[in-house]
Parts: C-alpha cells; sequence; structure tokens
C-alpha cells in the first residue's frame, strides 16, 4: 500500500497542520510517511498546499506528480491540482468554497467542511473535518491514532480546543462516503 | 505502538538537532530559503545547550565567525542555500588554509545566479573541487533521508575534528524541507582534545598561531605537502557509500541524496518484473567512494542520475576510468526526475544492448 495524497487550500486554512497531524497519525500506526511542503512565498489568502506520502514500504521521493487523493479546501486549488488526481483517484472537496460536476473516473467526496465546523463554532476546525472524511474514506489511519496525535499536540490543558477537533473529526468520519 | 520513539522533522531541523547533539558550540547564519528552519532552530535552541548563537548580518559575516570560534577551538558551523554557500567561498578556503575543523550546511537550490528556491544538486563542483582557491578539500557528506540528515551531521563534526579539515552537508531543498520520522541519539557528544592548537589565552604557555598565510620560502608548499598527505588519509579511510543489489547487476544507477531516493524506488518498481538493476549512492562525495565501482561485471553499464546536468557523473567518469559504458539523465533548475523518466531510460537501454556508444 502506498498512498499519494495532495492536501491543498488557501493559506490560513491548516492545510500543513491537516498533513501533519495525518502523518503523525499513520507514524504511530507503523506506517512509513514522508511530508513536504510548498515552500514559496506563501500568504494568508493565496494558495497553500503539502504532499503526503503514506506507505507499508520504504518512500522514494516524497514529491508527488499524480497523487491517489486530492484533498481541496477552496476554489483555486482545485485549478491548480485537478490535473494531478490519477484516473481512478479520491477528490474530497470543500464544496462551502468550491465546487466540481463529476468527473469520469473520479470518485468525488464534496461535503461542505467549512460550513460543519461554523455550526461547531469554530471556522478553524474545517480541516480536521475534512481529515475525519478522508479517515473513513480510506481506512489506512486509525481514527484513535488521530485523537492520540491531538492530545500530543493541543496545548496542555487547553480541553476546548482538544474537544473541538474531536467532534470536527467526527464530524467528518460521520458523512456519507458512499 | 510502533516507532514510538521517532519524532517527526524536517531535514533542516534534523542538522541542527544533530549538531546540537553532537555539541556544536557555535553558530552564524544568514537566512536563506530553503535552509530557514535550520537558522530558526538554532536561534531558539543553540543557546539552550550553551552555545552561541548569533543572526549574521551576511554570509561573509558568517563564515568569519565561524572561521574565529573554530580558531578558539569550539565545535563550529553555519548553514546556507546555493547564492550564500558561493559567498562564503573566501571565507571556506581561509578555514580550510588554516586546517581549522568546521561544518557548513548547503541545503542546494536552483543556479545559476540567484536562481530559485527549488532542489538542485548542482553544486557538487563547488562543493567536492573547492570553491574556493588553493589546493583544499572539503570532507562532503549527502544525506538521502531525514534520519541520515540527523546522523550524517554528527559525523560531519567528527571526521572535521579528526582531521580538522572543514566538512559540508549537502542537501537540497526537498531534504530540507520534507518531514520523516527521526529516531535521536542520547549518546553524550565525544569532544576532543585541541589544547594544542587553539587560541585559547597564552598565559603560562607559547602563543598558538592559527593563519593561512605563509610568505617565507618553501614553507606554504611544506604546509600543502602536510595538507595532501591529511587529504590522501581521508581518501583511503572515510570514502561512504550504500550498494544495493550489485551483484550480477546489468545497470547500476548511480545516484546520492533525494536522487538515489527516487532511484531505489524505480529499482524496486523493475526488480520486480525481474530486471537485474542495482544502485551505488555515494554517501561521501568527497572522498568519492570509487572502489564500489570495482566490482561490475563485464557487461555492466551504469546510468547517473542527478539534479543537475551531469556534475557527479564527472567522479563516476574517474572511478570507472573507461572500462564500462555511462549514460546520464539529468535535470535541473527546478526539474527533478520522476519515477517514469528514469524507467524509461532504462528501457532504451535494455532495448539495444551494446548498440550504443
Amino acid at each position: 500500500m502506498t498512498e499519494r495524497i495532495i492536501i491543498a487550500g488557501s493559506g490560513g486554512q491548516g492545510v500543513m497542520l491537516l498533513g501533519k497531524v495525518l502523518v503523525q497519525a499513520a507514524m504511530l500506526g507503523g506506517k512509513q510517511i514522508t511530508w513536504f511542503p510548498a515552500y514559496g512565498p506563501e500568504v494568508r489568502g493565496g494558495t497553500s498546499h503539502c504532499m503526503v506520502v503514506v506507505s507499508d514500504q520504504e518512500i522514494g521521493s516524497p514529491y508527488i506528480g499524480q497523487a491517489d487523493t486530492l484533498i481541496i479546501l477552496n476554489r483555486p486549488s482545485l485549478e491548480k491540482f485537478k490535473s494531478r488526481l490519477k484516473a481512478g483517484g479520491l477528490l474530497i472537496l470543500n464544496s462551502s468554497l468550491a465546487g466540481f460536476k463529476g468527473a469520469k473516473g473520479l470518485k468525488i467526496l464534496q461535503f461542505p467542511f467549512t460550513d460543519i465546523a461554523m455550526n461547531l463554532g469554530n471556522i478553524k476546525v474545517a480541516n480536521m473535518v475534512a481529515l475525519g472524511c478522508f479517515v473513513a474514506a480510506k481506512k489506512i489511519i486509525d481514527p484513535d491514532n488521530v485523537l492520540e496525535v491531538f492530545k500530543s499536540m493541543a496545548p496542555a490543558g487547553n480541553l476546548k480546543i482538544l474537544e473541538i477537533n474531536r467532534q470536527a473529526l467526527k464530524e467528518g468520519e460521520n458523512l456519507n462516503h458512499g | 505502538m510502533m516507532n514510538n520513539k521517532k519524532i517527526l522533522l524536517s531535514g533542516n531541523e534534523a542538522i541542527a538537532r544533530g549538531a546540537i547533539q553532537a555539541g556544536c558550540g557555535f553558530y552564524a547564519g544568514y537566512p536563506i530559503t530553503p535552509q530557514n528552519e535550520l537558522i530558526g532552530y538554532m536561534s531558539n535552541h543553540l543557546r539552550d545547550s550553551g552555545g552561541v548563537f548569533i543572526q549574521a548580518e551576511s554570509e561573509l559575516a558568517a563564515i568569519n565567525m565561524v572561521y574565529g570560534a573554530a580558531a578558539s577551538g569550539a565545535r563550529a558551523m553555519t548553514s546556507s542555500s546555493s547564492p550564500g554557500i558561493s559567498l562564503m567561498q573566501e571565507g571556506i578556503s581561509y578555514i580550510a588554509g588554516s586546517a581549522l575543523p568546521a561544518v557548513i550546511v548547503n541545503i542546494m537550490r536552483g543556479g545559476p545566479g540567484l536562481g530559485n528556491i527549488a532542489p538542485a544538486q548542482s553544486d557538487y563542483f563547488q562543493a567536492t573541487r573547492g570553491g574556493g582557491h588553493g589546493d583544499y578539500r572539503l570532507i562532503v557528506l549527502a544525506p538521502d533521508s531525514v534520519q541520515e540528515a540527523y546522523d550524517l551531521t554528527r559525523e560531519a563534526f567528527y571526521l572535521s575534528d579528526k582531521y580538522r579539515v572543514p566538512a559540508m552537508i549537502l542537501g537540497d531543498g526537498v531534504l530540507g524541507q520534507m518531514m520523516e520520522p527521526v529516531e535521536l541519539s542520547v549518546k553524550k557528544a565525544k569532544m576532543g582534545d585541541k589544547s594544542g592548537w587553539c587560541l585559547s589565552g597564552c598565559q603560562g604557555r607559547q602563543p598558538h598561531v592559527v593563519k593561512s598565510f605563509f610568505l617565507r620560502e618553501g614553507e606554504l608548499e611544506k604546509f600543502n605537502l602536510k595538507l595532501q598527505k591529511v587529504y590522501r588519509r581521508i581518501e583511503e579511510k572515510e570514502a561512504r557509500c550504500e550498494e544495493m543489489f550489485l551483484a550480477g547487476a546489468e545497470i547500476i544507477l548511480v545516484a546520492y541524496g533525494t536522487m538515489a531516493r527516487i532511484a531505489k524506488s524505480v529499482i524496486m518498481r523493475l526488480r520486480n518484473e525481474g530486471k537485474k538493476i542495482g544502485l551505488i549512492r555515494p554517501v561521501s562525495l568527497w572522498p568519492f567512494p570509487r572502489e564500489a565501482f570495482r566490482a561490475a561485471g563485464r557487461n555492466t553499464e551504469y546510468l547517473v542520475l542527478e539534479m543537475s546536468y551531469g556534475q557527479m557523473l564527472e567522479d563516476v567518469r574517474l572511478a570507472v576510468a573507461g572500462r564500462r559504458k555511462i549514460e546520464f539523465l539529468g535535470r535541473s533548475g527546478g526539474g527533478i526526475l520522476s519515477e517514469g523518466e528514469i524507467i524509461d531510460k532504462i528501457r532504451s537501454l535494455i532495448r539495444k544492448p551494446g548498440g550504443r556508444k
């Protein structure tokens, strides 16, 4: 198993963090991982992305030409990366900020991650709703390991932050994955 | 849980942590992408272990501060990326000419000139031939993973101290930026004794002199011959490489750093099809691991892969000395060879055995 994932969105939407949480949860599950960020002059409001590889074997290039999965949080990122999804690949799309009419041979999961996050009370956790969606759709990462990573990352004693991220992940997992 | 001893680090952070773990007592640097996390980590953490951090006003200042710190006996280090390393060449030559240990990290980006910030391997000549003036060498180590970046940084300090020759860690933007799991060492750094030559205050003893200036007739030649002797010893003892599937290989890929990772993926794919493909991955670029090129069978060909237009290629030619065919594939200026491009090239070599010049 080797899963190549491009995660993209607007600077400020937490796409780097989404990738870091994903790879650390995969690490806890005994997987090999690489995480490779866009490191140009990315700014809040522009596009930003990271490339994540999760595998049972040693990983060669951390750079991804054709991805197995795209996790896309806004429209400019969709335009930039939609051609990078391989045939039969999975597109996880934030329908609050972008829409995509079905293309042949792609699996598409569109949900309003931003709206779901706002309903939870914090727009910043839209990234973790998307992560939950990925975790449930691909089943290569144990959601319990994601919770472990939350615990290790959250500021000590800030249970509110931990709880809302936990809720966001759960909301994402519970979306209908067809 | 597996992997629970490992933590997630970028290559840049791993180099910084490896340096601190190796007892680095002085760091000076000037920011440049794609190695900023390295100087960033040093600015936040070097003081905690009793070291001195300085953000210098320029790369020239940084390398000359390293020169001074090394002369005073500290384990000293700087880091930069290609254009910044070019600016440091005078200082590096002076450090080599003063027989001082120091560690210089180059996280390469696209060139020439200001180039861009994309990963590249086009500073190989500069690193291995001595980018400054004079007959000198750097020990050059090229990690291909974040774990190795951590390990080889520590090694660079030990080798540099052992031979009093500056050492360079040569990585690229991918290696610096990429995050991977790393197992940190808990071993305490071994500090060598430098009291015989370093500038530590000469009360009660003869003054030590550290200089790269030898004006009296014959003096500089004598010093150079001493350096050459050290370089020969390093060539004998310190060449290192990783070898994969060399026995019976029809094509041996030669690649270092990031390019070697991609080569390894290619090898795994093609060996599953029964193709006899091997790999030589030089870990030390100087000294170049020449011996690894002696074992190849009569019909073996080499395919050198680089993120440059053929720089390590020259060392492979020197090592092979005309005995085997050598092919080359490279991209630079931000281009990275994909597995597909390499496989296409290999298939074209297999299709017409012996049919090329």
